[in-house]
């Protein structure tokens, strides 16, 4: 254990904590914005499995790995549409209608991937970009600003939500609606239209969370690849307290945990190696004990009926 | 209209009842579509998976054998749901049930069967329960999310589960014989669960099964706990007036369906594989799950439920092997049928409240 307070080793794991932030970030802030308006969509994991098939497949078809980043999207978003539509307008019980997304998500990537590929292959994926000036600060520019443009994407993310959440009309509307939709709606704010845009939006940055796994960082598709990262980030906005900080920082705490974890797995260390493998996991229903006392959206995962008192 | 108003009544019952039933041809549609997106003729599919299910003895018998597991599942999501609390974690319970079960039989292999089978299975019972328990207690005491705890709880008894059997647990003949794969040593015979037709795997543990079902049943209906779980699940905020101790049966809730689902575990491991090893759950958690709402949270609708689901995944790969399409696309229809039977509760509450107001 000595070794690891050695410096190469350190910024080993700051270098692979940054870049395993990556899906975590897109996933969560994705999923804020929908629990913010009041809709927990629990099938994040189907998404970012869909999203990774196609975004995988379509970039290694055209050789474009920013078409395969679209298709990631529209996947994502059409899979977002989905979720609206049986949660939103069907008014579905959501923590079941996730699980529902969530399998549908995983067979059908899964029937993709067999159908269409049938082994692992492997791609190039984004290749790191170094920020100039920043890039060459001893030590630290190479861990944290030789990214590739997804890593750098994820983290922009952060300051650009926390901007449209707090200081834009559909911010605004956004958590109005989730505290009080039947306010909102007597205002004149259309509360399924503001939940549509925000589990389709949602939809769309868990699609591109599911490419950054399978072309920017690790750079092929397998089955259930995302194994429960998708259910990760939806504990990370409760322990973010539906805040894009707060979303960062669980985010960073998790991310690290696990680049910490596949370093002692690497070395081989027996004992905590088994048990470091469940350590995520045990962090994520730590993390959730620790976010109970929040206050979270008031109408969340509650359909919204008007003239319902 | 001409029709008296308890024949109505009926009928909109029964419209209610058969609803859910569009949900698995219309999964089977898009299933269908996606196929014939790849060029592969969905007929021969489903033909596939129709024979494989049901064509033969031998077909029928691993129906029944899959729909075990996945009522004993059912039957615990059933109780979690009536209770008010969504219990995602049965493939975790499972496995933790099933390593219990293993654990026991192969450290006192020379019991007699009569003491050793009955502390097996409740050995997976209990250890379902522990599982269920925790996320019980911190919902129960905490408030904590149950859904997302039990999903980490899945996670967590995989990995345990990969532990014990490469390492504590792993069969002795594996170390010798160098292969190392991550299974358990044999199960002593002791513990084998009966067959109940020569040469298949039709094991007693079906019977085990539907007898708990209709015990469920009469539990939950018939009994004062049963009772009390069912008013915290309809109404949490009136049975807290009524003096009933919610949170204490939250937990319950939870413990009963991760008691059921080690139980699952538990026999699965006595009655099929005879020994524990890695994917022996492959999905019944969720399947389980899809069986529980499918027979509308009822535990004796469960059981057509679990009996259709067991097809459908015997036949998934059966399909597999004649025609080479991916049994994946049972779990892609498994999904769909979730979204669809619970968008179709919106017809029925509609429904409902219109015969409220038209009286």
């Amino acid at each position: 254990m000595a070794e690891l307070f050695t410096l190469p080793v350190l910024l080993g794991i700051l270098y692979s904590g940054i870049r395993l932030a990556t899906p975590y970030l897109y996933a969560a802030i994705g999923e804020m914005f929908a629990q913010n308006s009041g809709v927990l969509n629990l099938g994040v994991d189907g998404i970012m499995l869909m999203g990774a098939y196609t975004g995988f497949f379509v970039g290694m078809k055209t050789g474009s790995l920013w078409l395969g980043l679209l298709a990631a999207a529209v996947t994502g978003a059409l899979m977002g549409l989905l979720m609206a539509l049986v949660s939103v307008t069907l008014k579905a019980e959501q923590g079941i209608s996730g699980i529902g997304l969530q399998l549908f998500g995983l067979g059908l990537s899964t029937l993709l991937f067999k159908l269409t590929m049938g082994s692992v292959e492997s791609i190039k994926g984004f290749q790191p970009v170094k920020i100039p000036l920043l890039g060459d600060i001893p030590y630290l520019g190479e861990a944290l600003f030789n990214h590739n443009l997804l890593v750098y994407g994820a983290f922009v993310l952060v300051p650009i939500s926390s901007f449209i959440l707090n200081k834009t009309t559909f911010g605004l509307k956004v958590r109005a609606v989730g505290q009080n939709p039947t306010a909102a709606d007597s205002l004149g704010v259309s509360v399924d239209g503001v939940r549509y845009i925000t589990v389709t939006l949602g939809g769309i940055l868990a699609g591109i969370a599911g490419a950054s796994l399978s072309i920017a960082l690790i750079n092929l598709f397998q089955e259930n690849m995302t194994n429960g990262m998708g259910f990760i980030a939806v504990a990370l906005v409760y322990f973010g307290s539906w805040r894009p900080s707060g979303v960062l920082l669980g985010s960073l705490i998790f991310s690290f945990v696990n680049a910490f974890q596949l370093w002692i797995q690497v070395k081989g260390i027996q004992l905590p190696s088994d048990l470091a493998v469940m350590m995520p996991y045990v962090l994520t229903i730590l993390a959730l004990v620790f976010a109970v006392r929040k206050q979270q959206p008031a109408s969340l995962s509650k359909p919204f009926e008007r003239g319902e008192m | 209209m001409t029709l008296k108003p308890e024949v109505k009544q009926v009928l909109n019952r029964t419209l209610e009842a058969l609803l859910p039933l569009t949900a698995v041809p219309l999964a089977m549609i898009i299933g269908a579509a996606v196929l014939l997106a790849m060029n592969i003729n969905p007929l021969t599919a489903f033909n596939a998976l129709l024979k494989g299910a049901a064509g033969d003895v031998s077909g029928v018998t691993q129906t029944l054998v899959k729909a075990t597991p996945l009522l004993l599942v059912g039957l615990g999501v059933v109780i979690a749901f009536r209770g008010g609390v969504i219990n995602i974690g049965a493939e975790g319970q499972i496995i933790v049930g099933a390593l219990a079960t293993t654990a026991l039989s192969v450290g006192f292999p020379d019991l007699p069967r009569g003491v050793l089978l009955p502390l097996a299975l409740l050995a997976g019972t209990l250890a379902g329960a522990v599982w269920g328990g925790i996320p019980g207690i911190l919902k129960a005491r905490l408030g904590v999310n149950e859904i997302l705890s039990t999903v980490m709880m899945n996670a967590i008894a995989v990995q345990l589960s990969n532990y014990l059997l490469r390492g504590p647990m792993i069969d002795p003949a594996e170390i010798e014989h160098g292969t190392r794969i991550a299974q358990s040593a044999l199960l002593p015979r002791a513990v084998w669960l009966t067959k109940l037709v020569p040469r298949t795997l039709l094991h007693s543990g079906a019977i085990l099964a539907l007898v708990l079902a209709v015990l469920v049943y009469i539990f939950l209906w018939r009994t004062t706990i049963g009772y009390r779980i069912r008013a915290v699940g309809l109404n949490p905020d009136a049975s807290r007036l009524a003096g009933i101790n919610v949170p204490f049966y939250l937990a319950i809730s939870l413990i009963l369906g991760g008691a059921f689902a080690g139980l699952a575990g538990a026999v699965e491991v006595t009655g099929v594989q005879h020994r524990m090893m890695e994917g022996l759950s492959s999905g019944y958690g969720f399947s389980g799950i899809v069986a529980a709402l499918f027979g509308k949270l009822h535990p004796l609708g469960a059981i057509p439920a679990a009996i259709l689901f067991g097809g459908l995944l015997v036949g998934g790969n059966a399909m597999q092997r004649a025609v080479q399409v991916p049994s994946a696309l049972i779990d892609a229809m498994l999904g769909l049928i979730v979204l669809f039977v619970v968008s179709a509760d919106i017809w029925a509450r509609y429904r409902a409240r219109r015969r409220e107001t038209s009286g």
